[in-house]
């Protein structure tokens, strides 16, 4: 029971956005596309310890969940005003005795409606980046909020209100015209950033690097290419979650991390990387150039580096200082006086790290780039007082039971 | 300084006018320099909490407050080493 339950709980994980996208398609509704599926999850549980897990368990829980909607749709159907709230096709012919194989074209069809959708710009850009994510990402609510820095309670709301909006605005579940495209990109860009952020460094579960989210994102960023050729941060955005994801063996080893100085480098998806490159290459000669371009150079340039000594780190900081005119985020400046630290002497990162220390006080990786350079400095006093306090912030178990063990490994 | 001179430069074809390619190098050196100088320029101002945000950028004026796949602190720094201390007194 316990390995059905596991398996159950591991198709969610991975195809619950797939799923959901295409129930709202059929139902018209998030709230009745989420239900379905909890129902037909339930039903999976219930019935596939004595039947035996389906060849294909996504394909079932689609049929299952399909199945429920239609049941639903028809029966309300009589009773229900015509002029539908939502102005989505409801079919009609009979899906509920279809068996669905898979339809990757189909699926992806779906996960761009939907996530124009939840883009919409009815929706303020907070309300479009945190729905896209609950619905199509398949984050969860606390960890949506940990990506954007706020309380759970908040972002909660903001669901609840977001699909609110959706049903009183009657927003239609399509693909924005041709016309109307490019205006909606910059939020749907920023939600797949978003999704692959939480998989490049988990904010909670057992794993720091949660490769499915990360392959949803390169794969979401890919349909985005493939449906706006010729839009620079697009590729941009796809170059820098290639890059940064193809070292994603070498970083976590026996459930340890590890750093860029003491990776492995052989582990590293060379292909990934070529890809990579190329894409920026591509990019960059557009000549319309942004945010997400400047941060796939600088992963670029941790990409080329054949030994972590070899890494430039004087054109990092650079592009930092550029990538800071466009985002003049206290993160950003972090990430630029570490690259400072490095390339210039851990002196020198301190002292730009000092000026955010009040915008930065309640992110435990501004206390855990303080106590590393603390540490290089052997200002061991300083170092541990900086630790324990990202200790005291750190949200991942891996980040912190490794930190726990090297505090305790002292005592 | 490759990646710097593709991101800033505005031609679209063929070479990087000489004047252009000189003012951007010359960027570079006062950029380095600043590090050098241990960041005293910008590092000293305390940049306001409402400035924070976005890795979206600002079109409609409203910025996000994010966090993003930073390598620099996410897996250069933000490794717990183990201090190399020989007294935990000394340490603590």
């Amino acid at each position: 029971m316990a390995d059905v339950r596991a398996l159950a709980e591991a198709v969610f994980r991975e195809e619950s956005g797939r799923i959901v996208a295409s129930l709202i398609r059929i139902s018209g509704s998030f709230d009745r596309a989420e239900e379905a599926m909890q129902e037909a999850f339930a039903s999976a549980l219930a019935s596939w310890p004595e039947t035996g897990v389906p060849a294909n368990p996504g394909a079932w829980i689609t049929t299952a969940a399909h199945r429920r909607i239609i049941d639903a749709v028809r029966r309300e159907r009589t009773r229900r005003d015509k002029q539908d709230s939502l102005r989505y096709e409801i079919e009609s012919s009979a899906p509920a005795t279809q068996e669905f194989e898979e339809e990757p074209m189909g699926f992806a069809d779906d996960r761009l409606r939907l996530i124009f959708t939840c883009c919409h710009p009815a929706l303020n850009r907070e309300a479009q980046v945190a729905l896209t994510l609950r619905t199509l990402g398949g984050l969860t609510t606390p960890e949506i909020a940990h990506a954007f820095l706020v309380p759970e309670a908040t972002l909660a709301q903001r669901l609840v209100r977001a699909k609110r909006k959706i049903q009183e605005a009657r927003i239609p579940y399509e693909v924005p015209p041709v016309g109307r495209l490019r205006e909606r990109l910059v939020a749907v860009q920023a939600v797949i950033y978003l999704i692959f952020n939480e998989g490049y460094s988990a904010s909670s579960g057992d794993c720091l690097v949660r490769e499915d989210l990360c392959a949803e994102a390169i794969r979401l960023g890919r349909v985005l290419c493939d449906l706006m050729a010729g839009d620079a941060e697009n590729l941009g955005l796809l170059a820098l979650m290639l890059l940064q994801n193809s070292r994603r063996a070498a970083r976590v080893v026996d459930g340890a991390l590890i750093t860029l100085e003491e990776q492995d480098r052989s582990l590293w998806d060379q292909s990934a990387i070529g890809e990579g490159l190329a894409l920026l290459e591509g990019a960059l000669r557009l000549r319309q150039a942004g945010p997400y371009q400047v941060q796939a150079a600088i992963a670029a340039l941790h990409a080329q580096a054949g030994k972590a000594e070899q890494t430039d780190w004087a054109q990092i900081a650079a592009l930092y200082e550029k990538l800071g005119e466009w985002n003049p985020s206290p993160v950003v400046a972090l990430n630029h006086a570490a690259a400072v630290a490095m390339s210039a002497g851990p002196e020198a990162g301190l002292r730009r790290m000092a000026s955010l220390s009040s915008a930065l006080d309640g992110y435990y990786l501004f206390h855990a780039a303080r106590a590393d350079l603390l540490r290089r400095l052997e200002r061991r006093t300083d170092a541990v007082e900086a630790y324990r306090r990202a200790l005291e912030l750190a949200g991942n178990p891996v980040e912190r039971k490794f930190l726990s063990r090297r505090i305790r490994e002292l005592e | 300084m490759r990646y710097m001179m593709l991101v800033y430069s505005k031609e679209l074809d063929g070479e990087m006018p000489a004047e252009e390619a000189v003012r951007i190098r010359a960027g570079h050196a006062a950029v380095l320099q600043d590090a050098a100088q241990k960041g005293i320029l910008q590092g000293a101002e305390p940049l306001a909490p409402t400035t924070t945000a976005t890795t979206v950028r600002m079109e409609d004026g409203k910025p996000l407050i994010t966090d993003g796949p930073f390598a620099e602190t996410k897996e250069q720094l933000a490794g717990y080493y183990i201090l190399d201390c020989q007294n935990l007194d000394e340490a603590i």
